[in-house]
């Protein structure tokens, strides 16, 4: 499975993240490519802090992560982070991105393995049996 | 298989994924199913409503035998034999 990770806010991370990790149970293995606001979230000082939700319902942001508490599900970060434990997830992030962001591989969470360009990520997506932009 | 079989069926092992969200049991179902003998069961128990449709579609895709479900108030008791 490929998934283009282009927004930052929690509610659109999550539902990335608990993709692919429906998708390592599956047996798949997954590949991101992190760009622009998804670059952003990835960000070692962003992945724990990041509180931002989708515009459109931004005024659900409070409860709905007061119903994710209570529900008991865990973080974005968590979730991906276990994924990638227990599965094959490769996280790339995307190069023009980190270039116009001035963001360096140092600034990004370990979770991410490597910076590519997106030549390398149509490459892996041609292979995916399933391609997702989030 | 019918309940009655299920319900006097040797399990070798339970995961007790109550209170997980989606897709948290399948995950763990994944994990232990190593953890049983090949031609031994695996019992998860969920309460997220989801699991009982994954863990069918799992174990078809990955070559385990789904035996069925038992529904429990408040929980589901999913089983299924290790086959690789």
């Amino acid at each position: 499975m490929s998934i283009v990770l282009f927004s930052g806010t929690v509610d659109k991370l999550m539902a990335a993240s608990i993709l692919a990790t429906g998708a390592i149970s599956m047996d798949m293995e997954v590949d991101f490519f992190v760009t622009f606001w998804g670059l952003n979230a990835l960000k070692k000082d962003m992945v724990a802090s990041n509180t931002r939700f989708s515009r459109d319902f931004e005024e659900m942001a409070g409860p709905m992560m007061q119903l994710f508490k209570a529900k008991n599900v865990p973080s974005w970060y968590e979730t991906l982070k276990k994924a990638k434990t227990n599965g094959k997830v490769r996280i790339h992030a995307c190069s023009l991105a980190a270039d116009v962001m001035n963001v360096k591989k140092e600034d990004l969470d370990s979770i991410v393995d490597d910076i590519v360009g997106v030549g390398s990520y149509i490459d892996q997506a041609d292979g995916a049996a399933i391609t997702l932009f989030i | 298989m019918s309940s009655i079989d299920l319900k006097t069926i040797k399990v070798d092992k339970v995961i007790d994924a109550r209170g997980t969200s989606c897709p948290g049991p399948l995950l763990e179902t994944k994990k232990a199913i190593t953890a049983v003998p090949i031609g031994g069961v695996l019992e998860t128990r969920s309460s997220d409503e989801g699991t009982k449709a994954d863990i069918p579609v799992w174990a078809n895709k990955v070559g385990h035998k789904y035996l069925g479900v038992i529904s429990e108030p408040g929980y589901d008791r999913i089983f299924v034999k290790r086959l690789k």
